[in-house]
């Protein structure tokens, strides 16, 4: 049977799910590395997230006037859904096509686009810019329902070329207003009208009586172009391929610099970069194919703690360790207000550009959030977590020195690798305590208290802030 | 300089959700305001009145007498061109001083860095509530972030004190050799260690304090005592930044705008009495300001979304009085149904940085901008 390193398998489970428990470690264990990376980009093969016990119990999510709740259903799902790559990759795109609710003020809309990017997410680039062009959230944030035959608006094009698909430096003003002018008429319904009925979604529309059929030079091709025509030039630009490489890259592998600066600053590790541009062209933009090569990769292999958790991989990634929010208790919004505190509120990216990552996301006040959650996640003795750790610890019983005490908790929590420093730091401290007794000797739960303690300090670690 | 040999200070109250300026300073001597605010104007012989054309409405009384003391300078027709009616672009803007394109820096975040370039102190500026305002963010510059200024800090969850110290030991046990050790985590490193440092220094500010002064029952209030026991510590802090949320008026606004405005009036007369009474007024400055102002029209419960607003300086040194022009009600004067600025909120920043913080403007707020001569020498 082939068996898998432990550590890769919790790098692969970090950056392409939201982390994973000791023994969900060891089931998976079992499989070959490139059968678990199938598996992961097949969410089909797993059952569905089921909503409705969530539904019964969080009633908040009949209010379709506020996103919180359904910031707070988002994260729940990430914790609880058996396909974690179906939340990572519309996660990814939300990233990437940054569509906020401050500007929408309309619940339904923002949730439908998620779903959107859950059911095409993994498909290809062609699809993929095609829902997004057809969906009223994003039609609404980037004015394109104000992009008139004869009064172009020239947002959505605008960032369509700059920051969804090609960046600065691979199109002209001109096609621009091209590409403008190919998407005058898609806009969408008007749901009911809010007062007295509530807020309803609206859904995609074409009016034909306002679209410019003229003729249009786009990129370097001509004729009476439709937006679906301006996707399809896009969608076969190697510039298209080196973007969204990069961000696969950004998301995936390692933390890169902020998009605005690509056009300045070359990629860490432009091989990488060439890969997946090239297997986004012979794959005819096909995302799943694309990841296949990057999780097999050995640039993907070789990044473990490349990147700093954003605060949605932190909170999801914690909450599955400590074991809590497996059921919908009170006080789920807990975990949209501390992505929200932590700098993700999600759903309401700060701008078009969508959250600025990796070093970024750190400053005085998110870093204390980040060390306050983690940590408070563990306050309890009794967190399922816990009690796993321990039960694991006294199943080989007897005395346990400080040192192994250490190293069977960083394995119980990651594994992860943790600089020599740390790992000194936090022996010395149980040192200070003695040796561990996982037996009967153990008196009071004291090694409940100590195990609780030794996490609360792992998880405050640097180390830990990074995946 | 500023008297008694401190620092000039600047508070910030942002007003979340666009206040209506109309309701706050009424024009109640131009008809068109009744014309337009059917529903919720404000009775003309209720309102308190300032000259012939303007007064402030009834339920900020507490911020008419400090006007009528000389304290309050307002600053009519605040915004900029082609406003945007999108909350959050609009915050934005006024956060960063970039109208065209969207930027991450913010401008007290600029104004950190230029006060303190050797980030030396980690409460230079500090900001009341959970998060940062983009004002307050730039890169590298350290600023603190204060929820709760009784329980701040690391490893806030433990309640024995006892549990807490050791945890933080132990953080700080392990994140102080990490400090050099490559580019990301030397960050990391360096940010932990001053959050310690801040939440060590700023441990005494609740310690060192105490006043006859009780505040109001608001949180606005809450957070300005944040703020009087920050400064009045002396921990060198120059920026303190708090927030009142509400203002988002679209619905119900007879009710619920001079309930906001009673809390706003009488939290900064709170803070106000409160500074006085240590004799810590002199080098205190606050704005007051919104991301918007509302439609002239009411809508018929409430006002949606418009463009010039208004701003307030409260403090010893400002030069108190109404400043620039209260922008025209005149149907035909209007920009889609809102009032046009008459002012231009970076000159307001430039007048602060240049007359009070004595911080270069220009780079801070994107070019030059006409000042007010709102401080006094």
């Amino acid at each position: 049977m082939a068996r898998t390193d432990r550590a890769l398998i919790a790098h692969l489970m970090r950056r392409a799910a939201f982390g994973a428990t000791a023994s969900e470690i060891d089931t998976l264990s079992d499989k070959k590395y490139e059968d678990l990376v199938e598996g992961l980009l097949h969410p089909e093969r797993a059952p569905a997230f089921e909503e409705d016990v969530l539904r019964r119990y969080y009633l908040e999510l009949n209010n379709a006037d506020s996103h919180v709740p359904w910031q707070s259903y988002w994260i729940y799902r990430m914790v609880n859904t058996p396909r974690p790559m179906e939340e990572k990759i519309a996660l990814f795109w939300h990233h990437i096509f940054a569509t906020s609710i401050g500007k929408s003020e309309h619940t339904p809309s923002s949730r439908q686009q998620i779903d959107t990017f859950r059911r095409t997410g993994l498909s290809n680039l062609r699809t993929i810019y095609l829902e997004l062009a057809r969906d009223p959230a994003m039609l609404f944030w980037l004015d394109n329902c104000e992009n008139h035959r004869g009064e172009p608006n020239e947002n959505w094009g605008r960032e369509l070329l700059e920051l969804f698909s090609m960046g600065v430096g691979n199109y002209t003003e001109q096609d621009i207003k091209m590409a403008s002018r190919a998407f005058t008429g898609w806009t969408f319904t008007q749901p009911l009208p809010l007062d007295p009925y509530g807020r309803f979604s609206s859904e995609f529309q074409y009016l034909d009586t306002d679209h410019d059929r003229g003729e249009k030079t786009f990129l370097g091709r001509s004729g009476s172009f439709d937006g679906e025509d301006i996707i399809d030039i896009i969608v076969g630009q190697p510039a298209t391929h080196r973007f969204i490489a990069r961000h696969m890259y950004n998301f995936f592998v390692a933390d890169e610099p902020q998009v605005p600066a690509w056009g300045i600053v070359p990629p860490q590790d432009p091989g990488a970069i060439d890969a997946l541009a090239a297997e986004l062209r012979k794959s005819g933009g096909d995302v799943r194919a694309t990841l296949r090569l990057l999780f097999n990769s050995d640039f993907f292999k070789a990044a473990i703690g490349r990147k700093v958790k954003s605060p949605v991989e932190l909170v999801v990634g914690t909450v599955k360790l400590a074991g809590s929010h497996r059921f919908p208790e009170p006080g789920l919004s807990e975990l949209a207000t501390a992505v929200s505190v932590m700098g993700q509120a999600l759903m309401t990216p700060p701008t078009v550009e969508g959250w600025h990552t990796g070093k970024e996301w750190i400053d005085a006040g998110t870093l204390n959030e980040r060390v306050n959650f983690a940590v408070n996640q563990f306050s309890n003795p009794d967190q399922p977590g816990v009690q796993a750790f321990v039960r694991s610890l006294k199943k080989s019983g007897g005395a346990v020195s400080p040192d192994r005490f250490v190293d069977r908790c960083l394995e119980w929590l990651g594994p992860f690798p943790i600089s020599a420093d740390t790992r000194r730091g936090l022996v010395e401290r149980v040192r200070q305590d003695g040796d561990v007794r996982a037996d009967a000797e153990d008196q009071r739960g004291q090694v409940e208290a100590r195990g609780a303690r030794l996490v609360q300090a792992i998880v405050s670690s640097i180390e830990y802030q990074l995946a | 300089m500023s008297a008694n040999g401190k620092l000039p200070t600047l508070v910030v109250v942002q007003l979340n959700g666009g206040n209506d300026f109309m309701n706050t300073v009424v024009p109640y001597g131009d008809g068109h305001y009744y014309d337009s605010r059917k529903t919720i104007g404000v009775p003309e012989d209720r309102v308190l009145r300032i000259d012939s054309r303007v007064g402030i409405n009834p339920h900020a009384a507490p911020l008419k007498e400090l006007y009528d003391r000389g304290l309050v300078a307002i600053i009519q027709g605040i915004g900029y061109p082609d406003s945007s009616r999108s909350h959050f672009r609009s915050m934005d803007i006024w956060h960063t001083c970039e109208p065209d394109t969207v930027a991450t820096e913010g401008w007290l975040g600029k104004v950190v860095r230029a006060i303190d370039p050797d980030k030396s102190n980690p409460l230079t500026a500090v900001s009341i509530g959970r998060g940062l305002p983009r004002a307050l963010s730039a890169r590298e510059v350290p600023v603190t972030s204060v929820a709760d200024l009784d329980s701040y800090g690391l490893m806030s969850g433990f309640t024995a004190e006892e549990q807490r110290a050791d945890a933080l030991d132990l953080f700080q046990r392990i994140y102080t050799p990490a400090i050099g050790r490559g580019a990301v985590v030397d960050y990391l490193a360096r940010t932990g260690i001053n959050i310690v440092r801040g939440a060590e220094m700023l441990k005494q500010a609740p310690r060192m304090y105490s006043s006859s002064v009780e505040y109001a029952d608001n949180p606005l209030a809450k957070a300005l005592r944040d703020v009087a026991r920050i400064h009045l510590a002396g921990l060198g802090t120059r920026i303190l930044y708090a927030q009142h949320g509400g203002y988002d008026t679209h619905a119900n606004e007879a009710p619920t705008h001079p309930k906001l405005l009673t809390d706003l009036s009488r939290a900064i007369a709170d803070f106000y009495r409160d500074l006085e009474e240590h004799d810590a007024a002199d080098n205190v400055l606050v704005l007051v300001f919104t991301e918007f102002g509302r439609r002239v029209h009411d809508n018929g419960s409430g006002t949606d979304h418009g463009a010039g607003g208004g701003a307030f300086l409260i403090g010893n040194r400002v030069r108190g009085g109404l400043y620039s022009e209260y922008p025209s009600l005149e149907p035909g004067s209007l920009d889609n149904g809102d009032l046009r600025h008459t002012y231009d909120f970076r000159g307001l920043y430039t007048s602060l940085l240049e007359q009070w913080l004595r911080v270069e403007a220009p780079p801070i707020v994107g070019g030059t901008f006409e000042q007010l001569p709102v401080v006094a020498e």
